[in-house]
């Protein structure tokens, strides 16, 4: 049976207001004020005031990388010199900064006050936008996004996820935003204190394909109408803009940059089991109208959403392999100190035999994921990797995550050690699409 | 980083994959069902491969070649004897395992030698056909356990004891065999010797009939005060306790990798086969729908690729770091593990796919599926690999981790 809007309302309200989160937030205040709108004209968050861009220089055309030459053909497992120092430092973040936030953040469903400023002297920006708009990078980076998502996703996925979900969005707009986009909004992406952006896919939907999308633009004189709801979408609520998919009546997929503060969105959290450091939210689109500029890429140039998809899918697939891995490293600690009948329990075949198939399932999936982005990397085909890759991330991420838990046993289930969150982690990114992309 | 397969070697694997189609696929079921007869027509076949050899710049490929690089620091990444040797027995045993196994001069003997023969040896054992005698009635996956004999008489070492299956026992021309110097020391006093094929004590007793691997024979030879020669025994005859296995035990790191090989082989066999046969069925397999939103046939498919592709890239690696000198005993064995049980699992789940076509001889499915079950048993079986594993991420000694 529907409730009416209003009912609908109010006990969405009631459901906020009764949240501890919004108090320990001191969101209060705020959120009464939010209150009085939200009951005229739906549930709108709208605390912060979106960022505004705009170009400071024009740009001709816009900024491309040139494909990555192949150096060698041999078949080689190591990483360069460059890519190293990327990892130690983001290593040495995620050891230091991100797994002593998770705890908080994982309760609070957002980053710890000054993360953001700790994640932007990493300056992970800068190896997004290419040099001539402030940034650094001189070539895509697939391969080194992927050490660096599951080096991050080691100290935690979700926070991750938040780290690098704008990133995505950079990564985007250099593949194919036209020159007056990448003019727009690139640079900020290098600055001190870059723009929090994310790219929303999923939609709250059983069986959801992304092939399949049920938002939907449709044109209305020069711009575009959006109807549609997006769902595990992160950084929402604190966005300044996300890069939206939508399915363009008569003619596809396509990629749409909405700014935060677009009449007829309604933004709300949403959290999840896991990756909830991200800030999930569903944003609802009611007719949202947009300039003909909000569509990604120009004429030909158009984002291809099947190769969106596919970079989008080894960045997640990435994420798990980074936290399998951390259950991985915890388990066979773990069960090494842990006692039972005398002796170690990891003196017994059926709990070592448990840890010895998480090291090859994580080896696994580490190695398709690699696979796939060192394809894209050099401009080989990759669909079917990125697809293989996906299948066999989630499958066995779930395993390794349940395994995980199991092996601490009552211990696991508890919060007294990270596993169970690494457990509800691995189970979301297996059903994300979008949020990152490489 | 690049995980692509050298270019350098696609002639070699088009000419092994060539084997497999034109040689080993029409005479495939010919030697399922004629289990014990030899394939003569793979006389010719190790002709053409040791002529491939000799002429190979880059070391060559196959059983005898296979070895840990010494480390050379500055000498840059190498694709070597490792990979080829993998990347090539994957193509055979694509065509047919069991006669992949047979072909002569390229049994697992052959890499023993490879592995801990002295210069002198080497050249002594050059192009002979080398099985490997470790297993006995008692002692299979627990091979420090073995009880055959050998007691220095002179300059001979006298053998005693009883060794089962024995892949090309029979067809081989020398048995490498192992054997413990003193059965109260331990592992440390297991080697392996040299025994000519006609030596006097070496009686063969039967043939086994097995499930699969028909086309390659698996012996049983007791040793009845069997005379060696000395200078046969592999490797240092000292017994180092420090040592143990030593020797012994770097054969599987070089062979695990080529035993995952065959399991890639086979496994890819039955998926290629399955995807052609249900193509019929309008499955096509495209990667276009997520996987919940595939038929449940072509979700079975993918997941199986996956894992496929997943062992492939493990025996790569375990290949790749031993081209490259370094250390590879998990990987090797991680490779064995998530191969054997993969190729076991697609082979049944494709002859249920297909049904009875599956099921019935007009297709191979039927053997393939019947073939793999050993690529999860021999060279260690799941277990063993999982015990190596589990007891080098844990850091634990055999003694802890049983």
């Amino acid at each position: 049976m529907s409730k009416n809007p209003m009912s609908a309302s109010l006990s969405m309200l009631n459901r906020f207001s009764g949240s501890p989160l919004v108090h320990r937030l001191g969101l209060y205040k705020p959120a009464q004020a939010v209150a009085r709108t939200a009951v005229r004209g739906g549930f709108k968050a709208g605390i912060a005031v979106a960022r505004q861009f705009k170009a400071v220089q024009k740009l001709v055309r816009p900024e491309r990388f040139q494909q990555t030459t192949r150096l060698s053909d041999l078949f080689d497992l190591n990483v360069s010199e460059e890519q190293q120092l990327i990892r130690d430092m983001a290593q040495r973040f995620a050891r230091e900064i991100v797994r002593p936030a998770a705890i908080k953040a994982d309760e609070m469903c957002s980053a710890p006050e000054g993360f953001d400023a700790q994640l932007a002297e990493l300056g992970l920006g800068q190896f997004a936008v290419p040099e001539t708009l402030g940034g650094a990078a001189t070539e895509a980076s697939v391969v080194t996004g992927v050490l660096v998502a599951e080096d991050l996703a080691y100290g935690d996925l979700g926070l991750a996820l938040a780290a690098l979900a704008p990133i995505g969005v950079a990564n985007a707009l250099v593949r194919w935003g036209s020159a007056d986009q990448q003019a727009k909004y690139l640079p900020a992406f290098a600055e001190a204190s870059p723009p929090k952006a994310s790219i929303a896919i999923a939609e709250p939907r059983p069986l959801f394909d992304p092939n399949e999308l049920r938002t939907r633009a449709t044109i209305d004189g020069d711009g575009f109408l959006l109807k549609g709801e997006k769902s595990l979408v992160p950084l929402a609520e604190s966005c300044d803009f996300l890069l939206v998919a939508a399915s363009l009546v008569g003619k596809g997929p396509r990629i749409f940059i909405v700014p935060r503060d677009t009449a007829g969105m309604t933004i709300m959290a949403d959290p999840a089991l896991g990756a909830r450091a991200a800030s999930l939210g569903r944003v609802v689109f009611d007719d949202v109208r947009l300039p003909s500029q909000a569509i990604l890429g120009e004429g030909i140039d158009v984002c291809d959403f099947g190769e969106l998809l596919d970079l989008s899918r080894i960045a997640l697939c990435a994420l798990s392999v980074g936290t399998a891995q951390a259950i991985l490293d915890y388990t066979i600690t773990y069960c090494n100190d842990r006692k039972a009948f005398g002796e170690p329990i990891s003196n017994r075949q059926a709990v070592a035999f448990m840890i010895a198939n998480i090291g090859i399932e994580v080896e696994s999936m580490r190695l398709l994921t690699w696979r796939a982005a060192a394809r894209a990397q050099v401009g080989l085909p990759f669909h079917r990797e990125a697809y293989l890759a996906r299948v066999l991330c989630a499958e066995k991420g779930m395993e390794v995550g349940t395994n995980g838990v199991q092996l601490l046993g009552g211990h696991g289930y508890i919060k007294d050690h990270p596993v169970e969150r690494w457990y509800r982690d691995l189970m979301a990114v297996s059903v994300m699409e979008g949020g990152l992309l490489l | 980083m690049q995980l692509e397969i050298p270019k350098k070697l696609s002639a070699f694997i088009d000419q092994a994959h060539m084997i497999a189609n034109e040689v080993f696929r029409p005479i495939s079921r010919k030697y399922d069902l004629a289990e014990h007869q030899y394939p003569v027509e793979l006389d010719m076949l190790a002709s053409v491969m040791d002529g491939m050899n000799e002429g190979d710049a880059t070391g060559g490929v196959g059983a005898g070649k296979l070895k840990q690089q010494k480390s050379e620091r500055g000498s840059g990444v190498r694709n070597g004897t490792n990979m080829s040797t993998v990347l090539g027995l994957t193509e055979l045993a694509w065509g047919d395992v069991g006669l992949a196994l047979t072909i002569p001069r390229q049994g697992l003997g052959n890499a023993a030698i490879a592995a801990v023969a002295n210069e002198e040896q080497l050249k002594r054992f050059k192009g002979c056909w080398a099985a490997m005698a470790i297993t006995e009635p008692g002692a299979g996956s627990d091979s420090a356990n073995i009880r055959t004999t050998a007691t220095k008489d002179g300059d001979h070492y006298v053998l005693n004891g009883e060794k089962i299956f024995i892949t090309a026992g029979e067809r081989a021309n020398v048995v490498v065999v192992w054997a413990t110097l003193d059965p109260s020391l331990g592992r440390a006093a297991i080697k392996s010797f040299v025994v000519e094929k006609g030596t006097p004590g070496m009686n063969f007793v039967r043939l086994d009939h097995k499930l699969g691997i028909r086309a390659s024979d698996t012996a049983t030879i007791i040793f009845n005060d069997c005379r060696v020669p000395k200078d046969n025994l592999l490797g240092s005859p000292e017994v180092d306790v420090k040592a143990g296995f030593g020797g012994a035990m770097q054969t599987f790191d070089n062979t695990r990798p080529v035993v995952a090989a065959m399991a890639l082989g086979v496994g890819r066999a039955s998926l290629d086969r399955t995807r052609q046969l249900l193509k019929e069925r309008g499955i096509l397999g495209g990667y276009e729908r997520t996987l919940f939103g595939s038929t449940a046939a072509e979700a079975e498919l993918y997941r199986m690729e996956a894992d496929l592709e997943a062992a492939r890239l493990l025996t790569l690696k375990a290949a790749w770091l031993a081209d490259n000198g370094i250390p590879n005993s998990k990987e090797a064995s991680m490779a064995k593990a998530k191969a054997g049980r993969v190729a076991n699992h697609i082979t049944l789940r494709c002859l249920q796919l297909c049904a009875a076509v599956g099921a019935t001889q007009t297709e191979l499915l039927e053997k393939w599926a019947r073939d793999s079950k050993i690529l999860d048993i021999f060279e260690g079986t799941q277990q063993i690999q999982l015990l190596i594993i589990a007891r080098r991420l844990l850091g634990k000694s055999s003694a802890e981790l049983r």
